[in-house]
């Protein structure tokens, strides 16, 4: 209960239809002119000092994107974005890449601080509660600015780094990983990301070792009119463990911006990777003006036998999302999880869901999706579940979930399943509720307002994805949920 | 106390009128009761008392403790020491009982200007609460009215009731669908509510709930208007009679 009431509480603090996150932090950035052509993708490889393997990479992605044309099956509509209108690098100036937390800019550490990601008292506390650490990679626009406990982490043999970095420092391994779960051509967006990628994390947890502490990311878009371009790579060796957790915030702006970011996870036998996102990126005002365009294609394969891949979000930010974190369960007896809270209010509009795909045998899988919209929004859950032929026993368990708050929000639920063996079992549950005013009345008989009436209905129906977040940041987004609906009780 | 002047109610939207003129008065620490038939407005009455949205006052005032409670939302209503106990409890999936039950009281105190109650004190007041009312706690961790019975559900309303510690309680059939054990249970935790601060008004349809809950006042109502007035006895003869004679007194 203390999150509802401190959610209320800040609620009620602040405007209608304000954004916590929306400030803007003032950096001298490094910005190369608008517009993406080959001399854009040079400019980025060379700026980060790349392999020449990596330029030739992201140059073959470059002309395979041109050749390609936007998706338009999602249940989304936004008027023609202009590629050419974009900036697609743009990093605070520093002379070389920070050492230390000292060669920061202070207004960097100082956006991160204002975010709740204090990345000085981090190191601070380490000697304090061990088990409450949390490894921090800061992306701000296009670089990472600073990832903490690296050398702790490199005691246990954990590489914890940004993506960038990793191409210094063991370009072997991301070349051995990276599109190998996203190919380059996977869709339009994975495409256009491969060629102009910038920054993201890098993990790689050695054969046998339990990574000590949450690994998290932190992604920060300062810049006007920049995409962000993210590309994360996660490793797990035979028999590792990590959790993982993203979150996301954009200032308040009134011209939509586009992130548009590629995640690949990789498990071998016995490894788990647990990756968990807070994405709550600018949605916009209460018309529709402004917000972050979430285009993302996220994708974990289950190479080994017996691994586990699960993918918790919670989304509640950007204009628009397009999102379908997916599990390739290749290695026998892997196992797929997704646990999605979809929250959407005033003009958002949500289209994500995930793909579970079974190749091996004796796989299996479960998507838990609790869908919230309010407002005027749209939310469409969209998933697939399939059995290839020699998946035999693949067993997949579906519950979809919709709440509707009002009456001008609309909820759909689009599940594509196929089975190419008669021994897979797949079971399929759908609702859509609305909270009735005779719940709300019940709740207000005994005391509680309009907003903690509705927080705590909502709260219960998620409830069931809340459970599957690291317990600090289970918090963090049950705030987060109450925040986003805000002014959708009339 | 509770004082109810010439009540008209309507269903809002609608041309259907419910309540016509509707008087009636439960003073401090008194045990009144309304039996009515069926469709007579008993429930819009309550709905009304505590603030429901879908009806609509087009005339009189509600009085609670010479306060007028109809400009009012629900939840300062509850917080003035309203309570309702529902005839069809509502279901809250996901929300375990015991977080409700402590939302519940620690908004009312803070509307009251009380502090917060402590974990152990608050888990020690429901643990009473729920021991009176043969409550077995795991019912208590489970979500609120999800899968309860009929009897689980009125007995959890008298929970709250006990919880909320209110001036003014109004229930509205809470004996309906109980087997006798349970309709003892629940008139034994409202007699423990019994005190000369606390007023009810028990609505119901038999007067087999009276037996146990000890009237001081008896109403009649019917077509939306209370039509007699009398001590206990007047529910026996109700008994006896059926509601045959006043159907037609309206
Ligand atoms: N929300 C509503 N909409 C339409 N009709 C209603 C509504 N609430 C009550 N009524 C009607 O008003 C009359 C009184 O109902 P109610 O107050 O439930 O009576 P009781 O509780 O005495 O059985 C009935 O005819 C019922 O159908
Ligand atoms: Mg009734």
């Amino acid at each position: 209960m203390p999150a509802i009431q401190e959610t209320i509480d800040q609620v009620k603090a602040i405007d209608v239809s304000e954004y916590k996150y929306g400030f803007v932090t003032d950096v001298e950035m490094e910005k190369p002119a608008k517009g993406l052509t080959e001399d854009t993708v040079r400019y980025i490889s060379s700026r980060k000092n790349e392999p020449a393997w990596m330029l030739e990479w992201r140059l073959d992605a470059f002309r395979r994107w041109k050749t390609m044309t936007e998706p338009t099956w999602a249940r989304v509509s936004y008027p023609q974005i202009d590629f050419q209108d974009i900036y697609y690098y743009a990093a605070p100036k520093m002379n070389g890449a920070p050492k230390s937390l000292d060669e920061v800019d202070p207004a960097i550490l100082d956006a991160y601080k204002k975010l709740g990601i204090p990345l000085r008292e981090q190191e601070i506390l380490a000697g304090v509660e061990p088990q409450n650490r949390v490894a921090v990679d800061a992306v701000f626009d296009s670089v990472s600015v600073v990832t903490t406990f690296r050398a702790e982490l490199a005691k246990a043999g954990v590489i914890f780094c940004s993506i960038s970095d990793a191409l210094q420092e063991h370009p072997e391994l991301v070349r051995k990983y990276i599109g190998s779960v996203v190919p380059v051509t996977d869709n339009y967006y994975a495409t256009l990301n491969s060629a102009v990628f910038t920054d993201g994390s890098f993990v790689y947890i050695p054969k046998g070792v339990r990574c000590p502490m949450e690994l998290s990311t932190y992604f920060r878009i300062n810049e006007k009119n920049t995409g962000q371009f993210e590309r994360t790579l996660i490793i797990a060796e035979e028999g590792a463990y990590v959790s993982y957790l993203e979150g996301c915030t954009a200032p308040q702006r009134d011209e939509n911006q586009l992130h548009a970011a590629v995640v690949e996870l990789v498990t071998m036998d016995d490894a788990e990777i647990k990756y968990s996102t807070v994405q709550n990126w600018y949605p916009g005002d209460a018309n529709g003006k402004g917000g972050i365009y979430n285009f993302v294609t996220k994708r974990g394969d289950c190479r080994g036998k017996n691994s586990k891949i699960s993918w918790t979000q919670v989304e509640t930010g950007s204009a628009i999302t397009w999102k379908y974190p997916s599990v390739i369960l290749r290695g026998e007896g892997s196992r797929g999880e997704f646990y999605s809270i979809a929250v959407s209010n005033g003009m958002q509009q949500v289209d994500s869901g995930t793909k579970m795909i079974h190749l091996g045998k004796n796989t299996t899988s479960r998507i838990i999706s609790k869908g919230i919209s309010a407002g005027r929004s749209q939310n469409t859950y969209r998933g697939l579940v399939s059995a290839h032929r020699k998946a035999t026993n693949a067993r997949n368990f579906t519950n979809c979930d919709s709440l509707l708050i009002g009456n001008q929000c609309g909820a759909h639920t689009v599940p594509y399943i196929e089975s190419k063996t008669s021994t897979a079992t797949f079971e399929h549950e759908a609702t859509t509720s609305k909270i009735s005013e005779d719940q709300l009345f019940y709740c207000m008989q005994r005391g509680l307002s309009a907003e903690e009436s509705t927080a705590l209905i909502v709260n219960g129906f998620v409830k069931d994805v809340l459970q599957q977040l690291p317990m600090e940041f289970a918090v963090e987004a049950q705030k987060l949920i109450s925040i986003s609906l805000e002014g959708s009780v009339g | 106390m509770l004082q109810i002047n010439n009540l008209h109610v309507k269903i809002a939207d609608e041309d259907k009128v419910i309540l016509r003129g509707l008087n009636l008065k439960v003073a401090k620490g008194e045990v009144a009761a309304i039996m009515g038939p069926n469709g007579s407005g008993k429930s819009t009455l309550s709905y009304v008392i505590a603030g429901k949205p879908d009806y609509e006052v087009t005339d009189g005032e509600v009085l609670l403790d010479g306060v007028n409670i109809l400009e009012m939302a629900p939840d300062e209503r509850a917080a003035a020491g309203l309570f309702l106990a529902f005839q069809y409890p509502m279901e809250i999936p996901g929300v375990a009982t015991m977080t409700f039950l402590k939302a519940a009281m620690n908004a009312q105190r803070k509307q009251r200007g009380q502090a917060e109650l402590t974990t152990p004190e608050f888990i020690k007041r429901v643990n009473a609460a729920a021991e009176l009312l043969g409550i077995p706690k795991d019912m208590l961790r489970r979500p609120l009215n999800v899968g309860f019975s009929g009897g689980e559900k009125k007995r959890m309303e008298i929970l709250q009731m006990t919880l909320l510690e209110p001036k003014m309680s109004v229930m509205d059939e809470t004996d309906s669908g109980l087997d006798i054990d349970a309709l003892k249970i629940v008139a034994e935790g409202v007699n423990a509510r019994r005190d000369p601060e606390h007023g009810f008004l028990v609505i119901t349809h038999y007067q087999r709930l009276l037996d146990y809950i000890k009237p001081d006042t008896v109403h009649v109502m019917s077509r939306g208007l209370i039509v007699k007035t009398g001590g206990p006895e007047l529910a026996l003869e109700l008994e006896a009679n059926g509601y045959r004679d006043y159907q037609s007194a309206a």
